[in-house]
């Protein structure tokens, strides 16, 4: 018998059973459509936190001191005095791979503009700052380094507090004060959205340091951090490393317990860990439907075969060979898995689209996990289909004829 | 001097059911002509079967040595033994064995797909030639569910002829339908028989046996009887006063 023949003998028993195939169709369509929909779902949250990761900055390394272990109540971290002013301008010139870095001096204040009060945390910085946090003006500029220098009493506002204090735009150039010292507003930075954790990246008020130091410091001593940024991720350990030990050398009665020296490649890191989580949690709940939908496949394919054993019979009665057989079985499997699998990549693309639409989420489809979940499903199949075929093309061909 | 078609000799089949053996068959030796046509009676498990099965090349002897057209079958590989079904056999079955949402002529066709080097067009004319010849060409595209058990026999006749086989056999071909349809589809036999086929039906009813030319009769897998019918009854004639009874009736 020709192969073309045979071809055409198993796809006229699939069309000429069409609920049967669709039945065992839809076990190969649930399996593939789930594995792409859960790990293009898992992928877009990995995505989603990278770039969450890349707007808080570039190659950012934070320095702080630990909390001060003398005072009675142990408080939060940063909240020690170990660092000085100066070990600014000491990492600046002597660390090297450092691209850019600033200082950190926070104050809490109320705003005033007008009647609208606005009780926020407000950053002393320098106007390297801006590049470290890859901050943008919409409206204004900068503060610049002669406004730094000589403790200017200007301000740059996210852009949710600008939006607060004046409705109707037009915030730069302003007048309002931050604990009751009058401060004009030179620029309003670009919108950031959501932090990862929840947070609004627009809820930010940024000075000179210089000024926080001179005018806003209220009662507690001035407690600094660092922020720099490396050059490139690769080197942010060694960086991390140097600084550490630049510091210890400068004051020989600290240890290492007093600084905290943290770098976003560790929270990438974590963060990386939790996506990973997820991406195998989804797959697994993937590869589980994709086991259940191979049984029903070879509980159909089974059934199927057993249901045709008279037909197997009669085929070989009028002159089909054992292999004929075969052959027509495996054709007919691997139409039903091939077509199968096709329109579960396309059904699971499509509600992998749908469900990122609907959460505002992106969503990647991989190669691998339409490989992945095409092949499995085709082997499951095409086994499935063979299997059977061949214990009915070796029965007895009276057994085969009168199986009832 | 007839050709022998078939030649069995010391044919024995012997069954093993757990511990107890089953002699089906026990040294049967029959020999049946070119032309012939043929009834095989007995009761139910008097061996016609498994004889007609080991005829038709469907299972194989125990011991004993079959020849059917000059070829020895007991020598021949199973893969071998399909062609020679497809190609020297047909066969008719009581329930007609048609397959489902499949049209009268694909059914008919598919011996032909089994056989090498056919294109598309010879085998569809082929298999409206076999339809025409058991007079159903009116239905070649319908499926069984809208044929009535006579004409499914008959689609079913034509599957077995398709092929121009040497030998027809058909295991209780009427046992499903009835009297009358009977009386037709052992009618569409005879036809055939004139046309030379060589035809063997396996019968348990006397009265079908009475159409055929010689009555080979079965008890406990042995031969008890083979005598020439010499009185053979015409189905066409049967059918003709049935109806015409009918008639007087009205």
């Amino acid at each position: 018998m020709l192969l073309f023949e045979i071809l055409t003998v198993a796809l006229k028993s699939l069309v000429k059973n069409k609920v049967r195939t669709l039945l065992t169709m839809l076990g190969i369509i649930i399996g593939v459509g789930a594995v792409i929909t859960m790990l293009a779902i898992g992928e877009g949250a990995k995505k989603l936190v990278e770039a969450e990761i890349a707007t808080m900055g570039t190659n950012v390394i934070t320095v702080s001191s630990n909390s001060n272990p003398r005072t009675a109540v142990r408080q939060e971290s940063g909240t020690g005095n170990a660092i000085k002013l100066t070990d600014v301008e000491s990492i600046k010139y002597q660390v090297q791979g450092v691209n850019y870095i600033s200082p950190v001096v926070t104050t809490y204040g109320r705003l005033r503009a007008g009647s609208k009060n606005w009780r926020t945390m407000a950053y002393g910085v320098n106007s390297e700052y801006f590049f470290i946090r890859n901050y943008d003006v919409s409206d204004g500029q900068f503060f610049s380094s002669t406004q730094i220098q000589s403790g200017a009493k200007v301000m740059v506002l996210g852009k949710t507090v600008a939006d607060y204090l004046f409705p109707d735009g037009g915030a730069v150039g302003q007048r309002i004060t931050i604990r009751n010292v009058p401060v004009e507003i030179v620029g309003v930075l670009a919108e950031k959205g959501q932090s990862a954790v929840g947070g609004d990246l627009d809820d930010v008020v940024l000075i000179p340091y210089t000024t926080v130091l001179a005018r806003l410091r209220g009662w507690r001593e001035p407690q600094i951090t660092i922020n720099v940024s490396a050059i490139s991720k690769d080197i942010i350990p060694i960086v991390k490393e140097e600084i550490l030990q630049l510091l210890l050398l400068k004051n020989k009665t600290l240890t290492e317990d007093s600084f905290i020296v943290n770098s976003q490649t560790d929270l990438a890191n974590m963060a990386n860990n939790v996506s990973s989580t997820i991406t195998l949690l989804l797959s697994s709940i993937a590869g589980i439907s994709l086991i259940v939908g191979g049984i029903g496949i070879m509980n159909i394919m089974l059934v199927s075969v057993t249901e045709r054993i008279k037909e197997i019979g009669l085929r070989m009665a009028v002159g089909a060979k054992k292999r004929d057989v075969l052959r027509q079985f495996i054709f007919e499997a691997i139409f039903l898995s091939g077509l199968g699998g096709i329109i579960g990549i396309v059904l699971g693309s499509v509600v992998a689209k749908v469900v990122g639409n609907m959460m505002n989420w992106s969503v990647v489809i991989t190669t691998w996990s339409v490989l992945l979940s095409f092949s499995f499903s085709a082997i499951i199949g095409i086994f499935f289909g063979w299997y059977p075929a061949r214990k009915a093309a070796n029965l007895n061909l009276i057994d085969a004829l009168r199986y009832e | 001097m007839l050709i022998n078609l078939i030649e069995v000799k010391d044919l024995t089949k012997t069954y093993k059911m757990g511990d107890i053996e089953v002699h089906a068959l026990q040294s049967i030796n029959l020999s049946i002509q070119k032309g012939e046509f043929v009834s095989i009676m007995g009761m139910s498990g008097s061996g016609k079967t498994t004889l007609m099965n080991i005829l038709g090349c469907l299972d194989k002897p125990t011991s004993g040595s079959y020849r059917l057209d000059n070829v020895m079958i007991e020598d021949i590989p199973k893969d071998d033994l399909a062609d020679i079904r497809n190609q020297k056999i047909g066969f008719v079955f009581q329930s007609f064995y048609l397959l489902s949402r499949t049209s009268a002529l694909e059914n008919v066709e598919l011996p032909l797909l089994y056989r090498k080097s056919l294109k598309r067009k010879e085998r569809i004319s082929m298999a409206e030639d076999a339809l025409k010849t058991v007079q159903m060409s009116e239905r070649l595209h319908h499926y069984p569910n809208q044929l009535s058990g006579g004409q499914q026999q008959r689609v079913a006749i034509a599957r077995a002829i398709v092929n121009n086989p040497v030998i027809l056999f058909a295991d209780e071909p009427t046992g499903n339908l009835d009297s009358r349809t009977s009386l037709e589809i052992i009618n569409v036999f005879q036809e055939l028989h004139k046309k030379g086929i060589t035809i063997i039906i396996v019968t348990h009813e006397p009265e079908i046996a009475q159409f055929t030319e010689r009555i080979v009769t079965f008890s406990d897998g042995k031969i008890i009887n083979d005598v020439k019918n010499h009185k053979i009854e015409s189905a066409m004639e049967v059918l003709k006063q049935l109806s015409h009874a009918k008639k007087e009736e009205n």
